[in-house]
C-alpha cells in the first residue's frame, strides 16, 4: 500500500524519465495466456507499451514485426521450449535484453539460461515490483551482462 | 544366514557332496585300478618266480637221478656179466662207487630174467632174494632203464632202486643199485622259499618221494591237478593256487620228473607269498583312506567357510538393496515433490498477479464513493500474502528435491537443518512436538552428498518425533564445530532408548517399531552413511528423559574428498 501511494507521486515507470515521450516496449512470451495478459494489464497502466506472444513461434513472428526493448520469456512451453526460444532470440537480436520468467525454477535453469545469454532470471511466482525492477535496468543496462 | 537358512544347509550340502564326488571319486577309481593291476603284476611275478626255481631244482634233481643212473649203466657196460657175478668184484665196484659218490650208493646187485638176486654187494644179506614180483623188478625188464619210486622194501627204510637191463646171449641181467634215500632227500629237503615255502617230491600216486621240511598231509589230488589243467595235460610245469585245508591258502607249484613218474612240487602258504604285496595293499588303503578324510574335513571346511561367506555377502547386498530402496524412495518423493512444486507455482503466480491487478484497479476508484475500499486492499494484500507462502513452500519441496543428488558437493549443514525443520514442523506440530535450534553461525560448508545428509537428520527428526507422537515434546537441533569436525547434536524430550536395546539400534532390521511400520534400517543407513564420510555417531540415552544423537562429520576428509571427485 505504501508503494501504491508513492507510485502515485512518481513518474510511471513505462516512460522513459530520459525522454519523457518514449514509451518502453515489451514483449510478454509465456504459454500461460492468463498470467500473461493479467501482467500486461498491469504493464500497460503503468505506461508500457507490451505485445503477448503465447507461443515460442508467436514471439518469434512478432519479433520479426518489430523491435522491443525488453523481451520478459518462460522456460516452460509447449513445443518450442524457452532455451530454444532464447537463443533464436539472440541470433535475430542480439543487443535486445531477455529476462527470463519461469515456474520451473531451480538453479540449474537459471544457470542455463544466464550461459545462454538471458540478461536476468525470476522465479514464478515473483513480486511485481521486483519484474518491474529488473525490466528497469535491463532497459538501462542494455544487453550489458550482469554476471 | 538367519534369514534362509535352510537354502545355505542345502547348498552347503551340495557343495560338499560336489567336492566329494569331484575329489574321491578318481581317487578311489585310480586306487581301484592300480592296486588290481599291480596284484595281477606280483601274483604274475610270484608264480613266474616259483616256476624259475622249481625248473632249476627239476633240473638239478633229474640231473642227479640221470647221474646215479648213468654210474650203474656204466658200471653194467663195462663188465661182463660174468664178472659182476662174482661178488667180490662187485663188492669192489660198490667200494669204488662209494669213494667216489660218498654216501649215494647203498648197495650193488645183480638179477637174473628170473628175478633171483645172484650177485650182491652191500650191508644185507640179499643173495638169492627174488625179486620177481616186486614192482621195479617187473618195470626194469619191460624198460631198458628203471628208477623206481621210493619204498620201504625188505630192508624197512626208505630207498630207491636204479637198475639197468643188459644182455649176456638170449637172455636178460639186470644190475641194480640201491640209493640211499637220505642222500636224494638232503637235495630236495633243504630247498626253503620265504618262511613257510618247501620243496618235496610226489609220485603218480601222490605218495611222498621225499619227507617234506614240515608234517603235511598227503593231497591225493595233488598230481593230477597240477600236470592238467581241465583235463589237457600241461607242458611240464603247472601252478595252482587254492584252499589246501582249514590251515589256508597255499600255492603249489609243480614240475614233472623221471618223464612224468614224479612231480617235484613247491608249496608255500600264499599269506608268506603275498606278504609283500598284502603290505602294499594296506599301505595303498590307508593313504586312500587318510586321504578321503582330509578331503572330507577341507570339503567340510571350505564350504563352511565359502556359505558364511556367501551368506554375509547376500546379507551385504540385502541391506544394499534395502538402502538404494530407500534412497530411490527419497528420490522419488523429491521427484514428485519437485513436479508438484512446479505445477502449482504458474496458478499461484496468477493468482498474485490478479490480486495485483485488482490492487492497481483499485486505484482508480474514489475511496470515498467505494465505501470497502480498504477491506478490499486489505484481502489482497492478504492473497498475495498467501501466494507468497505457498511459494515458500513450493521453494522448500523443490530445495528438498535438489538435495536427492547423491553427488558429493558443498553443502551447509545449517541450511539443510532448517530445510528438514520446516519441512517436518507441520507434522510435529501435530503431534505437540516443537522445534529448537541453535546453529552456530561459522559452521564451515561441507562436501558431501545433500541427499545423504537429509536421509541422515530427516531420519532422526523423524525418529524423534515418532518417539513423541503421543506425549509431545521438544527436539533441540545444535550445530557446533572445532578444527576437526562440524558436529549435530540432535536431542528429543521422548520415552529414551532401553539400555538393552542402545547397543543394538545401530543394527540393521533392528527396530521396536510394529510390523510395517519400520523396516529396522533408518539407522543403520545413516551409520553407514557417517561411517563413510569417516565420521561418527553417539547416542545417549535415559529412560523417560529422552535421547540424544550426536553426529561428528570430518571437516578435512571432506576437503579432500573433493580431489579424487565426485560419487
Amino acid at each position: 500500500m505504501t508503494a501504491n501511494r508513492k507510485m502515485k507521486k512518481e513518474r510511471p515507470p513505462g516512460q522513459d524519465p530520459r525522454w519523457p515521450y518514449r514509451t518502453i516496449r515489451l514483449l510478454l512470451v509465456d504459454d500461460e495466456a492468463t498470467f500473461i495478459d493479467t501482467l500486461a494489464n498491469r504493464l500497460k497502466k503503468r505506461r508500457f507499451k507490451v505485445s503477448r506472444a503465447y507461443s515460442g513461434q508467436e514471439g518469434i513472428q512478432l519479433l520479426k514485426k518489430a523491435e522491443y526493448d525488453v523481451v520478459v520469456l518462460d522456460l516452460k512451453m509447449e513445443i518450442l521450449d524457452g532455451i530454444d526460444v532464447l537463443k533464436i532470440f539472440q541470433k535475430m537480436a542480439p543487443d535486445l535484453p531477455v529476462i527470463i520468467l519461469t515456474a520451473r525454477g531451480s538453479e540449474k535453469t537459471a544457470e542455463e539460461s544466464l550461459s545462454c545469454g538471458a540478461f536476468d532470471y525470476l522465479s514464478k511466482p515473483c513480486e511485481f515490483e521486483d519484474l518491474l525492477t529488473k525490466i528497469m535496468s535491463a532497459y538501462h543496462t542494455g544487453k550489458e551482462p550482469t554476471d | 544366514m538367519l534369514s534362509k537358512p535352510k537354502y545355505y544347509v542345502s547348498l552347503r550340502r551340495k557343495m560338499v557332496t560336489a567336492i566329494l564326488l569331484v575329489a574321491c571319486a578318481p581317487l578311489f577309481l585310480l586306487s581301484g585300478v592300480i592296486l588290481r593291476q599291480f596284484n595281477h603284476a606280483f601274483r604274475e611275478k610270484m608264480h613266474a618266480h616259483l616256476v624259475e626255481l622249481i625248473q632249476k631244482h627239476r633240473q638239478n634233481i633229474d640231473g642227479f637221478l640221470n647221474e646215479q643212473l648213468n654210474i650203474i649203466r656204466y658200471v653194467a657196460s663195462s663188465y661182463t656179466f660174468d664178472q659182476l657175478r662174482d661178488e667180490a668184484f662187485l663188492q669192489q665196484q660198490l667200494s669204488r662207487l662209494q669213494q667216489q659218490f660218498t654216501g649215494v650208493f647203498e648197495d650193488l646187485g645183480v638179477v637174473e630174467e628170473s628175478g633171483l638176486q645172484i650177485a650182491y654187494a652191500g650191508p644185507l644179506k640179499l643173495l638169492k632174494a627174488d625179486y620177481s614180483q616186486a614192482d621195479w623188478f617187473q618195470k626194469a625188464v619191460a624198460r631198458q632203464t628203471y628208477i623206481s619210486d621210493v619204498f620201504l622194501g625188505l630192508r624197512g627204510r626208505p630207498h630207491f632202486i636204479v637198475a639197468v637191463r643188459q644182455a649176456h646171449g638170449d637172455r636178460h641181467w639186470i644190475l641194480r643199485a640201491t640209493i640211499d634215500f637220505r642222500a636224494f632227500n638232503t637235495l630236495v629237503e633243504n630247498l626253503r622259499i620265504g618262511r613257510t615255502g618247501m620243496v618235496f617230491i610226489v609220485n603218480q600216486e601222490n605218495a611222498f618221494q621225499t619227507r617234506p621240511a614240515i608234517n603235511i598231509p598227503v593231497q591225493r589230488t595233488l598230481y593230477a591237478r597240477l600236470t592238467a589243467d581241465g583235463g589237457v595235460p600241461r607242458p611240464d610245469t603247472g601252478i595252482i593256487e587254492e584252499v589246501s585245508d582249514s590251515s589256508g591258502k597255499y600255492i603249489f607249484a609243480g614240475a614233472t620228473l623221471k618223464n612224468g613218474d614224479w612231480l617235484l612240487v613247491c608249496q608255500q602258504d600264499a599269506a608268506d607269498a603275498y606278504q609283500d604285496l598284502h603290505f602294499a595293499v594296506k599301505t595303498t588303503i590307508l593313504i586312500l583312506l587318510l586321504g578321503c578324510f582330509a578331503i572330507i574335513t577341507t570339503a567340510w571346511l571350505i564350504s563352511r567357510r565359502f556359505v558364511f561367506r556367501i551368506a554375509e555377502a547376500d546379507h551385504e547386498v540385502d541391506l544394499m538393496n534395502r538402502q538404494v530402496v530407500e534412497t530411490g524412495k527419497l528420490a522419488a518423493i523429491g521427484e514428485l515433490a519437485a513436479g508438484i512444486a512446479h505445477e502449482i507455482n504458474n496458478p499461484v503466480a496468477i493468482m498474485m498477479e490478479k490480486a495485483g491487478w485488482m490492487q492497481d484497479l483499485l486505484e482508480e476508484e474514489n475511496p470515498k464513493t467505494m465505501r470497502n475500499i480498504e477491506e478490499f486492499n486489505l484481502s489482497l494484500e492478504e492473497i498475495k500474502n498467501q501466494a507468497r507462502r505457498c511459494k515458500d513452500i513450493t521453494y522448500k519441496l523443490l530445495g528438498f528435491s535438489r538435495k536427492t543428488d547423491s553427488r558429493p558437493q558443498p553443502v551447509h549443514i545449517n541450511t539443510l537443518l532448517e530445510d528438514i525443520i520446516a519441512l517436518s514442523t507441520d507434522r510435529a506440530r501435530y503431534s505437540g512436538v516443537v522445534f529448537h535450534k541453535t546453529l552456530r553461525d561459522d559452521i564451515p560448508e561441507l562436501n558431501v552428498s545433500p541427499a545423504e545428509m537429509q536421509q541422515v537428520f530427516l531420519n532422526m527428526v523423524n525418529n524423534a518425533v515418532d518417539a513423541m507422537e503421543k506425549t509431545g515434546g521438544r527436539i533441540d537441533i545444535a550445530t557446533t564445530s572445532d578444527e576437526e569436525y562440524v558436529s549435530v547434536e540432535i536431542s528429543d524430550s521422548g520415552p529414551g532408548i532401553p539400555k538393552s536395546d542402545l547397543g543394538r539400534i545401530f543394527e540393521p532390521f533392528y527396530t521396536t517399531k510394529p510390523v510395517g511400520k519400520g523396516t529396522g534400517l533408518g539407522l543403520s543407513i545413516c551409520y553407514g552413511i557417517i561411517n563413510k564420510l569417516g565420521g561418527q555417531i553417539d547416542v545417549e540415552s535415559e529412560v523417560d528423559k529422552g535421547t540424544t544423537f550426536r553426529i561428528h562429520i570430518p571437516i578435512r576428509g571432506q576437503t579432500s574428498a573433493e580431489g579424487p571427485g565426485v560419487n
